[in-house]
């Protein structure tokens, strides 16, 4: 219906008004805004050996991508990446736990429900780096030691789980109860239930909740800061060097990471559509 | 989850008193959503193997006595039998009852095939003795061939087809069918509508149809309940439903028919047994015509009463073409006494 829509072409007596091309070039002026630096950051990672961290361009070179993997003052930097792939993993993989059996029960409202509800909402709007210093202030309390996947994972949890149950109410939202009344009409019990139609209907949404938190995860730094202990995530450590020194290496370093999202991104996209393709190659072997 | 079919046709045999005449019986159902009532009091025998239409408009506790037979609502008061034993508090697999839903609800992301053996699946049947009844059933709504699609690759009227041989496969004794037709285009709904009845004939089992169609209801039914605000204002055989509708609700409700008044009561005459003719012909009122519909085999002449009340005449093409009105015409309905039924009620 939306594709009906999108590509029914204009007639080309239909005149725009004065506003579509304001409009257009405001968007247009929005999305330079959004990427340019971005982009700038991307070509400047490049820069020749003698270069520095503004142009012009002296040169062409992959020196500063060498120097991450150099010993030295970068040496942190692929240990730092380990650990946030590391905890943005964890952190993925309960905040799809929760969220999913969250949204499961706030499908009908239970006594304290809205309460609970609202509480949730709350911690999103909560300045991020008092989250993070409340938890640090627990753990100083019980003579706990920061680390990251306790505390760090703890504060990185107050940011994800309130996104992700939002995201699980919309996609419950568009679920038909039906598929579970025919499930139970079918003898199903409610674990069979569950197993058998509820998630794998819901899976797209729930990867791409899964998804969303591990991306939120992975850049965190508000909250994670006053909370990591000693081993720092690779935000983290990225901001120690920016204070510390300015080479082009900390572009590649943006670049390098920028390519990893894609990729994340990218396997996960592959991984949805390959189940789509088997489903469909499954249907047309008849 | 054989243990339990069997348990059922054992209460079904040891109790003398169980009345097998009937594969469902309502005993003053009742449905409550916080104050309102849904369904009130209703009472309703449905005989062995017959095609049953629950009819009426939105809102008239149709789908709500369906869903409660099924077991997907609970029962505020009341009790629903099923071939004499008490189902009310039973979950839905041990009813008895298989429920085909208004949208189908096949699981999207199984093959037909696994949606027809889904039921088995759950019971631990193997895949191969599944897959083997699965076709068995997808035969016999002529679905075979589709084995290994998606639904969504499917049609409406394939996809409902499904449906029918997933709930079918479970060989309830009673088939719940919420509307089952809605979906489909005009065209289809006929051809559908043919097979389910021959489907209920082979089967003889029971299959209880909810519709706010009276068309579909007349051809299908063998028992027609005409329901509105929670009761039942009748059920009987769609003929009698037509013929000598009980009250000017279901007069109106299944249409074809004009309720006049006669000696300060209200009468309900066919559409198609009314005439235009003169005030000496018998029973009759005057008005005047406000409109004329050609619809092919019959026009239909609208009419509206001195008093302000419409009603319609259905003419024969050929007795219209001999004496045509056009709208603005004064004219006189009649009828004749006896297709005069008179109405209890309002």
């Amino acid at each position: 219906m939306m594709g009906a829509i999108g590509t029914r072409s204009r007639d080309p007596r239909e005149k725009r008004p004065w506003t579509f091309y304001a409009l257009a070039s405001l968007c247009g002026l929005f999305l330079l805004f959004l990427y340019g630096p971005m982009l700038v950051v991307y070509l400047l990672s490049f820069q020749g050996p003698n270069g520095g961290v503004t142009f012009p361009m002296v040169g062409f070179s992959l020196t500063w991508f060498r120097d991450i993997f150099e010993p030295g003052q970068m040496a942190n930097i692929p240990v730092a990446f380990g650990r946030s792939l590391a905890l943005a993993g964890v952190v993925s993989l309960l905040t799809i736990v929760i969220s999913v059996a969250a949204g499961l029960g706030f499908r009908r409202p239970f006594p304290g429900s809205g309460v609970i509800f609202y509480l949730a909402v709350a911690s999103l709007v909560m300045p991020s780096l008092l989250v993070g210093f409340g938890v640090g202030l627990g753990f100083q309390f019980f003579d706990w030691q920061p680390d990251l996947f306790t505390s760090a994972l703890a504060a990185q949890l107050t940011w994800t789980l309130p996104f992700g149950l939002f995201a699980m109410f919309a996609v419950f939202n568009r679920f038909n109860r039906s598929y579970e009344e025919a499930a139970t009409d079918l003898g199903a019990s409610a674990w069979q239930r569950l197993v058998h139609v509820t998630l794998p209907i819901l899976l797209p949404g729930i990867i791409g909740v899964g998804l969303g938190a591990f991306t939120l995860s992975y850049d965190e730094f508000a909250r994670t800061t006053l909370v990591i202990g000693t081993r720092n995530t690779l935000p983290l450590e990225i901001y120690a060097l920016v204070s510390s020194s300015s080479s082009p290496t900390l572009f590649a370093i943006g670049t390098l990471t920028t390519a990893v999202s894609f990729l994340v991104i990218g396997v996960a996209i592959t991984v949805i559509l390959r189940m789509q393709r088997r489903r469909a190659a499954n249907a047309q072997r008849s | 989850m054989h243990n339990e079919a069997d348990t059922i046709s054992a209460t079904g045999q040891g109790q003398d008193a169980v009345d097998v005449r009937f594969d469902v019986e309502l005993v003053a159902v009742t449905k409550r959503y916080g104050t309102t009532v849904a369904v009130d009091r209703v009472s309703l025998r449905i005989p062995r193997a017959s095609y049953c239409c629950l009819l009426g408009p939105s809102g008239c506790g149709k789908t709500s006595t369906l869903r409660m037979i099924a077991g997907h609502e609970v029962v505020s008061d009341g009790d629903i039998l099923i071939r004499g034993s008490n189902v009310t508090d039973l979950p839905p697999v041990r009813r008895g009852t298989a429920m085909m839903f208004q949208n189908y609800a096949l699981f999207p992301h199984l093959t037909c095939i696994d949606n027809v053996a889904f039921s088995l699946k759950m019971r631990g049947t193997g895949k191969a003795e599944r897959h083997a009844r699965a076709r068995e059933f997808l035969a016999l709504v002529h679905m075979q061939d589709f084995a290994d699609r998606l639904p969504s690759q499917l049609s409406g009227g394939q996809q409902q087809r499904v449906a029918l041989a997933r709930a079918l496969i479970t060989q309830p004794r009673v088939l719940l069918l919420d509307e089952p037709l809605s979906a489909l285009d005009p065209f289809l709904r006929g051809r559908v509508r043919e097979e389910l009845k021959r489907l209920q004939r082979e089967l003889g089992i029971t299959f209880i149809h909810v519709t706010h169609s009276q068309d579909e209801a007349m051809a299908l039914a063998d028992l027609m309940v005409v329901m509105d605000h929670g009761h039942i204002r009748q059920a009987g055989p769609p003929r009698e439903v037509f013929e000598r509708p009980a009250n000017s609700f279901v007069a109106r409700f299944i249409g074809g028919h004009n309720i006049l008044s006669s000696g300060g009561k209200a009468i309900a005459v066919r559409a198609d047994r009314c005439r235009l003719g003169a005030a000496g012909d018998g029973p009759h009122v005057s008005g005047r015509v406000a409109a004329v519909e050609y619809q092919g085999t019959t026009v239909r002449v609208a009419f509206e009463t001195a008093a302000g009340e419409d009603a319609s005449v259905l003419l024969p093409d050929n007795v219209f073409f001999a004496k045509p009105v056009r709208p603005g015409d004064a004219a006189t309905l009649v009828w004749s006494d006896q297709d005069a039924h008179a109405l209890a009620g309002t």
